[in-house]
Protein backbone atom coordinates (compact mmCIF):
# COMPACT_ATOMS: atom_id res chain seq x y z
CA UNK A 1 0.00 0.00 0.00
CA UNK A 2 1.95 3.21 -1.07
CA UNK A 3 0.31 6.45 -0.05
CA UNK A 4 0.01 9.34 -2.10
CA UNK A 5 2.75 11.77 -2.34
CA UNK A 6 3.62 14.46 -0.07
CA UNK A 7 6.29 16.93 0.53
CA UNK A 8 8.15 16.18 3.82
CA UNK A 9 9.85 18.56 6.15
CA UNK A 10 11.95 17.86 9.00
CA UNK A 11 11.52 20.73 12.06
CA UNK A 12 14.12 22.12 14.28
CA UNK A 13 12.24 23.56 17.10
CA UNK A 14 8.59 23.92 18.36
CA UNK A 15 8.20 27.35 16.70
CA UNK A 16 10.02 26.32 13.48
CA UNK A 17 7.59 23.39 13.12
CA UNK A 18 4.64 25.76 14.03
CA UNK A 19 5.84 28.13 11.60
CA UNK A 20 6.02 25.11 8.45
CA UNK A 21 2.54 24.12 9.69
CA UNK A 22 0.84 27.35 9.52
CA UNK A 23 2.72 27.78 5.45
CA UNK A 24 1.04 24.35 4.99
CA UNK A 25 -2.27 26.17 5.11
CA UNK A 26 -4.16 23.76 6.67
CA UNK A 27 -3.11 20.70 4.19
CA UNK A 28 -0.39 19.32 6.33
CA UNK A 29 0.38 17.08 9.07
CA UNK A 30 2.79 16.90 11.73
CA UNK A 31 4.30 13.62 12.31
CA UNK A 32 6.40 11.80 15.15
CA UNK A 33 6.32 8.48 15.31
CA UNK A 34 3.66 8.09 12.90
CA UNK A 35 2.37 4.92 13.75
CA UNK A 36 -1.28 6.26 14.02
CA UNK A 37 -0.57 8.46 10.78
CA UNK A 38 1.31 6.31 8.64
CA UNK A 39 -0.97 3.41 8.27
CA UNK A 40 -4.10 6.17 7.81
CA UNK A 41 -1.54 7.38 5.05
CA UNK A 42 -1.21 3.88 3.47
CA UNK A 43 -4.97 3.51 3.26
CA UNK A 44 -5.37 6.99 1.95
CA UNK A 45 -8.19 8.09 4.92
CA UNK A 46 -5.45 10.50 5.45
CA UNK A 47 -3.64 12.32 2.13
CA UNK A 48 -1.46 15.10 3.82
CA UNK A 49 -0.01 17.30 1.27
CA UNK A 50 2.94 18.37 3.56
CA UNK A 51 4.42 16.05 6.43
CA UNK A 52 6.53 18.14 9.14
CA UNK A 53 8.72 15.86 10.87
CA UNK A 54 9.12 16.88 14.71
CA UNK A 55 10.55 13.48 15.59
CA UNK A 56 14.04 14.95 16.17
CA UNK A 57 12.72 18.37 18.61
CA UNK A 58 15.02 17.17 21.80
CA UNK A 59 12.69 19.85 23.55
CA UNK A 60 9.55 17.67 23.44
CA UNK A 61 11.11 14.51 24.52
CA UNK A 62 11.60 13.58 27.90
CA UNK A 63 10.15 12.70 31.50
CA UNK A 64 10.36 15.20 34.47
CA UNK A 65 9.24 15.95 37.83
CA UNK A 66 8.63 19.57 38.76
CA UNK A 67 6.85 20.88 41.56
CA UNK A 68 4.90 17.58 42.71
CA UNK A 69 3.88 17.45 38.79
CA UNK A 70 4.84 14.85 36.31
CA UNK A 71 5.76 16.31 32.54
CA UNK A 72 6.00 13.50 29.71
CA UNK A 73 7.37 15.17 26.59
CA UNK A 74 4.47 14.36 23.45
CA UNK A 75 7.06 12.77 21.48
CA UNK A 76 8.45 10.79 24.28
CA UNK A 77 7.79 6.77 23.15
CA UNK A 78 5.57 4.36 24.55
CA UNK A 79 8.76 2.21 25.34
CA UNK A 80 10.70 5.39 27.47
CA UNK A 81 6.92 5.80 29.38
CA UNK A 82 6.86 2.01 30.09
CA UNK A 83 10.40 1.30 31.35
CA UNK A 84 11.13 4.56 33.23
CA UNK A 85 11.64 3.89 36.78
CA UNK A 86 10.16 7.32 37.81
CA UNK A 87 7.24 6.59 36.68
CA UNK A 88 7.12 2.92 37.62
CA UNK A 89 8.19 4.24 41.12
CA UNK A 90 5.83 7.76 41.59
CA UNK A 91 2.88 6.66 38.84
CA UNK A 92 2.90 2.86 37.93
CA UNK A 93 -0.59 3.59 36.21
CA UNK A 94 1.43 5.30 32.92
CA UNK A 95 4.20 3.04 32.69
CA UNK A 96 1.95 -0.05 33.16
CA UNK A 97 -0.72 1.96 30.59
CA UNK A 98 2.77 2.50 28.03
CA UNK A 99 3.24 -0.77 28.82
CA UNK A 100 0.11 -2.63 27.42
CA UNK A 101 0.19 -0.33 24.21
CA UNK A 102 0.49 -2.66 20.77
CA UNK A 103 3.51 -4.76 20.94
CA UNK A 104 7.56 -4.30 21.58
CA UNK A 105 8.22 -2.35 17.87
CA UNK A 106 5.07 -0.10 18.00
CA UNK A 107 6.32 1.22 21.91
CA UNK A 108 9.23 1.96 19.73
CA UNK A 109 8.50 4.21 17.81
CA UNK A 110 5.12 5.67 18.59
CA UNK A 111 4.83 8.71 20.77
CA UNK A 112 2.29 9.95 23.62
CA UNK A 113 1.57 13.01 21.61
CA UNK A 114 0.59 11.03 18.53
CA UNK A 115 -1.70 8.61 20.09
CA UNK A 116 -3.40 11.56 21.72
CA UNK A 117 -3.60 13.27 18.97
CA UNK A 118 -5.10 10.44 16.60
CA UNK A 119 -7.59 9.62 19.46
CA UNK A 120 -8.26 6.03 18.37
CA UNK A 121 -12.03 5.03 20.73
CA UNK A 122 -9.39 2.19 21.47
CA UNK A 123 -6.20 3.46 22.55
CA UNK A 124 -5.21 3.22 26.04
CA UNK A 125 -3.42 6.80 27.50
CA UNK A 126 -6.73 8.37 27.29
CA UNK A 127 -8.33 6.21 29.79
CA UNK A 128 -5.10 6.62 32.33
CA UNK A 129 -5.15 10.45 31.51
CA UNK A 130 -8.64 10.72 32.04
CA UNK A 131 -7.84 8.63 35.61
CA UNK A 132 -4.53 11.13 36.00
CA UNK A 133 -6.93 14.39 35.46
CA UNK A 134 -4.09 15.23 33.13
CA UNK A 135 -3.32 18.38 31.61
CA UNK A 136 -2.79 18.73 27.87
CA UNK A 137 -0.37 21.12 26.95
CA UNK A 138 -0.72 22.52 23.42
CA UNK A 139 1.43 25.33 21.33
CA UNK A 140 -0.20 27.15 18.57
CA UNK A 141 0.86 30.31 16.75
CA UNK A 142 -0.63 32.78 19.75
CA UNK A 143 0.70 30.98 22.38
CA UNK A 144 0.52 28.34 25.12
CA UNK A 145 -2.67 26.68 26.42
CA UNK A 146 -3.67 23.12 28.65
CA UNK A 147 -7.06 21.35 28.13
CA UNK A 148 -8.11 19.12 30.93
CA UNK A 149 -7.91 15.13 29.76
CA UNK A 150 -11.56 15.49 30.48
CA UNK A 151 -12.26 18.17 28.19
CA UNK A 152 -9.87 17.34 25.21
CA UNK A 153 -11.42 13.64 24.01
CA UNK A 154 -14.37 15.01 22.11
CA UNK A 155 -15.53 12.26 19.81
CA UNK A 156 -14.71 9.80 17.18
CA UNK A 157 -10.71 10.48 16.37
CA UNK A 158 -11.99 13.98 17.28
CA UNK A 159 -10.07 16.22 20.41
CA UNK A 160 -9.56 19.69 21.47
CA UNK A 161 -6.47 20.68 18.92
CA UNK A 162 -6.60 22.84 16.25
CA UNK A 163 -4.90 22.66 12.35
CA UNK A 164 -2.26 25.48 13.66
CA UNK A 165 -1.53 23.57 17.40
CA UNK A 166 0.95 20.87 18.16
CA UNK A 167 0.63 18.82 21.65
CA UNK A 168 3.72 19.65 23.43
CA UNK A 169 3.46 17.55 26.62
CA UNK A 170 1.02 16.17 29.93
CA UNK A 171 1.36 17.38 32.72
CA UNK A 172 -0.33 15.41 35.90
CA UNK A 173 0.16 14.84 39.37
CA UNK A 174 1.39 11.51 40.07
CA UNK A 175 -0.36 8.76 41.64
CA UNK A 176 0.12 5.89 43.28
CA UNK A 177 -3.17 4.20 43.96
CA UNK A 178 -3.83 3.84 40.69
CA UNK A 179 -4.34 1.13 37.84
CA UNK A 180 -5.12 -0.05 34.10
CA UNK A 181 -7.17 -3.61 33.36
CA UNK A 182 -7.48 -4.09 29.60
CA UNK A 183 -9.45 -6.46 27.33
CA UNK A 184 -6.91 -6.99 24.36
CA UNK A 185 -8.16 -7.52 21.00
CA UNK A 186 -5.85 -10.30 20.59
CA UNK A 187 -4.54 -9.26 16.77
CA UNK A 188 -4.07 -5.89 16.85
CA UNK A 189 -3.87 -5.60 20.57
CA UNK A 190 -6.30 -2.81 21.07
CA UNK A 191 -8.42 -2.20 23.75
CA UNK A 192 -12.05 -3.84 23.08
CA UNK A 193 -12.42 -1.93 26.93
CA UNK A 194 -10.16 -0.56 29.04
CA UNK A 195 -10.71 1.12 32.44
CA UNK A 196 -8.31 3.21 34.28
CA UNK A 197 -9.22 3.82 37.64
CA UNK A 198 -7.19 6.39 40.40
CA UNK A 199 -8.51 6.11 44.08
CA UNK A 200 -8.05 9.09 46.33
CA UNK A 201 -7.85 7.14 50.36
CA UNK A 202 -9.04 7.87 53.79
CA UNK A 203 -6.60 6.21 55.71
CA UNK A 204 -7.36 3.93 58.29
CA UNK A 205 -6.66 4.03 62.28
CA UNK A 206 -6.73 1.40 64.54
CA UNK A 207 -10.63 1.71 65.02
CA UNK A 208 -11.25 2.64 61.40
CA UNK A 209 -11.11 0.53 58.68
CA UNK A 210 -9.43 2.83 55.18
CA UNK A 211 -12.31 4.13 52.88
CA UNK A 212 -12.18 5.63 49.89
CA UNK A 213 -12.66 9.52 49.77
CA UNK A 214 -12.73 9.84 45.86
CA UNK A 215 -12.12 8.08 42.49
CA UNK A 216 -11.38 8.79 39.07
CA UNK A 217 -12.42 6.33 36.43
CA UNK A 218 -11.47 6.22 32.95
CA UNK A 219 -12.80 4.28 30.01
CA UNK A 220 -11.54 3.49 26.66
CA UNK A 221 -12.78 1.47 23.54
CA UNK A 222 -16.05 0.93 25.22
CA UNK A 223 -17.74 4.13 22.82
CA UNK A 224 -16.66 6.46 20.31
CA UNK A 225 -14.45 8.58 22.75
CA UNK A 226 -12.54 7.79 26.09
CA UNK A 227 -14.72 8.90 28.87
CA UNK A 228 -15.01 9.38 32.67
CA UNK A 229 -17.40 6.17 34.26
CA UNK A 230 -18.71 9.04 36.66
CA UNK A 231 -21.47 6.74 38.04
CA UNK A 232 -18.84 4.33 39.55
CA UNK A 233 -16.95 6.87 40.45
CA UNK A 234 -19.63 8.37 43.04
CA UNK A 235 -20.58 4.42 43.78
CA UNK A 236 -17.04 4.13 44.81
CA UNK A 237 -16.73 7.43 47.16
CA UNK A 238 -16.83 6.29 50.85
CA UNK A 239 -16.84 2.42 50.49
CA UNK A 240 -14.13 0.63 52.65
CA UNK A 241 -10.92 -0.14 50.97
CA UNK A 242 -11.64 -3.86 50.07
CA UNK A 243 -11.80 -5.70 47.02
CA UNK A 244 -15.56 -7.02 47.64
CA UNK A 245 -16.52 -3.15 47.73
CA UNK A 246 -14.83 -2.82 44.62
CA UNK A 247 -16.90 -5.60 42.73
CA UNK A 248 -19.84 -3.91 44.29
CA UNK A 249 -19.61 -0.27 43.26
CA UNK A 250 -18.70 -1.69 40.04
CA UNK A 251 -22.26 -3.43 38.92
CA UNK A 252 -23.98 -1.61 36.70
CA UNK A 253 -21.08 0.15 35.38
CA UNK A 254 -21.49 1.68 31.47
CA UNK A 255 -25.33 0.56 32.10
CA UNK A 256 -25.59 4.35 31.16
CA UNK A 257 -23.37 5.33 28.34
CA UNK A 258 -25.34 5.20 25.12
CA UNK A 259 -23.22 4.68 21.92
CA UNK A 260 -21.37 1.40 23.15
CA UNK A 261 -19.55 0.17 20.16
CA UNK A 262 -20.36 -3.22 18.46
CA UNK A 263 -18.03 -4.33 16.34
CA UNK A 264 -17.02 -8.13 14.88
CA UNK A 265 -14.55 -8.10 17.72
CA UNK A 266 -17.41 -7.65 21.04
CA UNK A 267 -21.04 -7.12 20.44
CA UNK A 268 -22.66 -4.14 22.45
CA UNK A 269 -23.87 -6.29 25.14
CA UNK A 270 -20.87 -7.84 25.45
CA UNK A 271 -18.71 -4.80 25.55
CA UNK A 272 -20.95 -3.62 27.91
CA UNK A 273 -20.77 -6.94 30.78
CA UNK A 274 -17.06 -6.03 29.85
CA UNK A 275 -16.91 -2.81 31.14
CA UNK A 276 -18.22 -4.03 34.19
CA UNK A 277 -15.71 -6.73 34.87
CA UNK A 278 -12.90 -4.58 33.96
CA UNK A 279 -13.63 -1.41 35.92
CA UNK A 280 -14.00 -4.28 38.96
CA UNK A 281 -10.36 -5.35 37.81
CA UNK A 282 -8.79 -1.58 37.82
CA UNK A 283 -10.37 -0.72 41.27
CA UNK A 284 -8.91 -3.75 42.72
CA UNK A 285 -5.37 -3.73 41.04
CA UNK A 286 -5.53 0.04 41.80
CA UNK A 287 -6.23 -0.67 45.83
CA UNK A 288 -3.24 -3.60 45.38
CA UNK A 289 -1.11 -0.93 44.75
CA UNK A 290 -1.80 0.81 48.42
CA UNK A 291 0.83 0.81 50.63
CA UNK A 292 0.70 -1.99 53.46
CA UNK B 1 12.45 13.86 -4.22
CA UNK B 2 14.19 13.66 -0.97
CA UNK B 3 18.32 13.00 -0.49
CA UNK B 4 18.34 10.49 2.30
CA UNK B 5 21.29 8.90 3.76
CA UNK B 6 21.54 6.11 6.10
CA UNK B 7 24.03 3.75 7.60
CA UNK B 8 22.48 0.53 6.77
CA UNK B 9 24.48 -2.43 8.14
CA UNK B 10 27.76 -0.02 9.05
CA UNK B 11 27.60 1.19 5.26
CA UNK B 12 26.75 4.44 4.51
CA UNK B 13 23.66 4.92 1.80
CA UNK B 14 22.61 7.69 0.38
CA UNK B 15 19.77 7.89 -2.18
CA UNK B 16 17.02 10.61 -3.84
CA UNK B 17 13.56 8.96 -2.65
CA UNK B 18 10.20 10.05 -2.83
CA UNK B 19 9.09 11.16 0.76
CA UNK B 20 6.72 8.60 0.65
CA UNK B 21 9.00 5.76 -0.13
CA UNK B 22 8.77 3.53 3.37
CA UNK B 23 11.84 2.11 4.38
CA UNK B 24 11.06 -1.39 3.36
CA UNK B 25 10.93 -0.50 0.12
CA UNK B 26 13.75 1.33 0.36
CA UNK B 27 15.81 -1.32 1.82
CA UNK B 28 14.36 -4.20 -1.08
CA UNK B 29 14.16 -2.01 -3.59
CA UNK B 30 16.93 -0.10 -3.78
CA UNK B 31 19.63 -1.65 -1.92
CA UNK B 32 18.25 -4.73 -2.66
CA UNK B 33 18.27 -6.15 0.59
CA UNK B 34 15.62 -8.82 0.27
CA UNK B 35 16.10 -10.31 3.71
CA UNK B 36 13.91 -7.93 5.57
CA UNK B 37 10.27 -9.47 4.22
CA UNK B 38 7.11 -7.40 3.73
CA UNK B 39 3.72 -9.73 5.31
CA UNK B 40 0.80 -7.70 5.95
CA UNK B 41 1.87 -4.48 5.47
CA UNK B 42 -0.27 -3.16 7.98
CA UNK B 43 1.76 -2.83 11.23
CA UNK B 44 0.60 -6.23 12.41
CA UNK B 45 2.63 -9.14 11.24
CA UNK B 46 6.26 -7.65 11.78
CA UNK B 47 8.12 -9.64 8.79
CA UNK B 48 9.42 -6.07 7.62
CA UNK B 49 11.43 -5.81 11.57
CA UNK B 50 14.78 -4.37 11.56
CA UNK B 51 16.65 -2.06 14.13
CA UNK B 52 16.44 1.46 13.85
CA UNK B 53 19.43 3.12 15.78
CA UNK B 54 19.09 -0.04 17.71
CA UNK B 55 15.67 -0.46 18.26
CA UNK B 56 13.17 -2.71 16.73
CA UNK B 57 11.06 -0.86 14.24
CA UNK B 58 8.35 -2.64 11.40
CA UNK B 59 10.23 -0.82 8.63
CA UNK B 60 6.56 -0.91 6.75
CA UNK B 61 5.25 1.76 8.59
CA UNK B 62 8.25 4.16 8.82
CA UNK B 63 8.91 6.67 5.94
CA UNK B 64 12.62 6.30 4.76
CA UNK B 65 12.91 10.00 5.00
CA UNK B 66 12.22 9.43 9.01
CA UNK B 67 15.21 7.08 9.33
CA UNK B 68 17.41 9.75 7.20
CA UNK B 69 20.56 9.98 9.72
CA UNK B 70 20.14 7.16 11.23
CA UNK B 71 21.58 3.62 11.38
CA UNK B 72 19.86 1.05 10.06
CA UNK B 73 20.20 -3.29 11.16
CA UNK B 74 18.98 -5.76 8.79
CA UNK B 75 18.55 -9.37 8.62
CA UNK B 76 21.86 -9.18 6.03
CA UNK B 77 23.75 -7.40 9.18
CA UNK B 78 24.00 -9.89 11.60
CA UNK B 79 26.77 -12.30 10.85
CA UNK B 80 29.66 -11.80 10.77
CA UNK B 81 31.14 -13.17 7.95
CA UNK B 82 30.72 -16.53 7.93
CA UNK B 83 30.06 -16.28 11.96
CA UNK B 84 25.89 -16.85 12.56
CA UNK B 85 24.85 -14.38 15.08
CA UNK B 86 23.67 -16.72 18.25
CA UNK B 87 20.02 -15.71 16.82
CA UNK B 88 20.50 -17.43 13.93
CA UNK B 89 22.74 -20.62 15.10
CA UNK B 90 19.45 -20.27 17.83
CA UNK B 91 16.62 -20.67 15.15
CA UNK B 92 19.06 -23.34 13.14
CA UNK B 93 19.54 -25.38 15.98
CA UNK B 94 16.16 -25.51 17.16
CA UNK B 95 14.37 -25.73 13.87
CA UNK B 96 12.80 -22.26 14.36
CA UNK B 97 11.12 -22.00 11.03
CA UNK B 98 9.32 -23.91 8.72
CA UNK B 99 8.73 -21.50 5.44
CA UNK B 100 11.12 -19.10 6.88
CA UNK B 101 8.97 -15.96 5.74
CA UNK B 102 8.74 -14.17 9.39
CA UNK B 103 12.15 -15.20 10.58
CA UNK B 104 14.45 -12.07 9.62
CA UNK B 105 11.89 -10.27 11.61
CA UNK B 106 11.66 -12.76 14.39
CA UNK B 107 15.66 -12.78 14.72
CA UNK B 108 15.14 -8.95 14.65
CA UNK B 109 12.82 -8.63 17.78
CA UNK B 110 14.51 -11.06 19.14
CA UNK B 111 17.59 -8.88 19.06
CA UNK B 112 15.72 -6.34 20.46
CA UNK B 113 14.70 -8.43 23.27
CA UNK B 114 17.82 -9.88 24.08
CA UNK B 115 19.54 -6.57 24.66
CA UNK B 116 17.28 -5.16 26.45
CA UNK B 117 16.58 -8.44 28.56
CA UNK B 118 19.82 -11.05 28.22
CA UNK B 119 17.95 -14.24 30.01
CA UNK B 120 14.49 -13.72 29.32
CA UNK B 121 11.95 -15.92 30.90
CA UNK B 122 9.55 -18.14 28.76
CA UNK B 123 6.33 -15.50 29.41
CA UNK B 124 9.01 -12.75 28.70
CA UNK B 125 9.89 -14.29 24.98
CA UNK B 126 6.58 -14.70 24.26
CA UNK B 127 6.01 -11.07 25.21
CA UNK B 128 9.03 -9.91 23.32
CA UNK B 129 7.48 -11.79 20.15
CA UNK B 130 3.99 -9.99 20.70
CA UNK B 131 4.39 -8.01 17.31
CA UNK B 132 5.61 -10.86 15.03
CA UNK B 133 3.32 -13.29 13.55
CA UNK B 134 4.36 -16.74 12.82
CA UNK B 135 1.47 -19.13 10.74
CA UNK B 136 3.87 -22.38 10.66
CA UNK B 137 5.52 -23.20 13.96
CA UNK B 138 3.27 -22.56 17.23
CA UNK B 139 6.10 -20.56 18.49
CA UNK B 140 6.96 -22.90 20.47
CA UNK B 141 10.06 -23.38 18.59
CA UNK B 142 10.60 -20.12 17.84
CA UNK B 143 10.92 -19.74 22.15
CA UNK B 144 13.61 -22.62 22.03
CA UNK B 145 15.70 -20.43 19.73
CA UNK B 146 15.23 -18.22 21.61
CA UNK B 147 16.49 -19.42 24.85
CA UNK B 148 19.03 -21.51 22.86
CA UNK B 149 20.48 -18.18 21.91
CA UNK B 150 20.29 -16.60 25.26
CA UNK B 151 22.02 -19.49 27.18
CA UNK B 152 24.60 -20.53 24.55
CA UNK B 153 24.87 -16.91 22.86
Amino acid sequence: MIPSNFDYQRAQSVDDALTKLAASGGTGKVIAGGHSLVPMMKLRLHEPTTLIDIARIGELSGIREQDGLIEIGANTVHHDVATSSLLRNNCPIIAETAGMIGDPQVRNRGTLGGSLAHADPAADYPAALLALDAQIQLQGPSGTREVAATDFFQGLFTVDLADNEIITAVRFTPVQVAAYAKLYQRASRFAIVGVAAALVINQGSMLRKPTIRSSRIGLTGAASHALRLTSVEEAVAGQAATAEAMAQAAQGAGAKIDDINADLHASEAYRRAMIQVFTTRALQGALARLPA
Amino acid sequence: MAQVSITVNGKQRSSEVEPRTLLVHFLREQLNLTGTHVGCDTSQCGACTVLIDGRSAKACTVFAVQADGSEVTTIEGLAEGEQLHPLQTGFWEEHGLQCGYCTPGMIMSCVNLLNDNPKPSEQEIREGLDGNLCRCTGYQHIVNAVQHAATKG
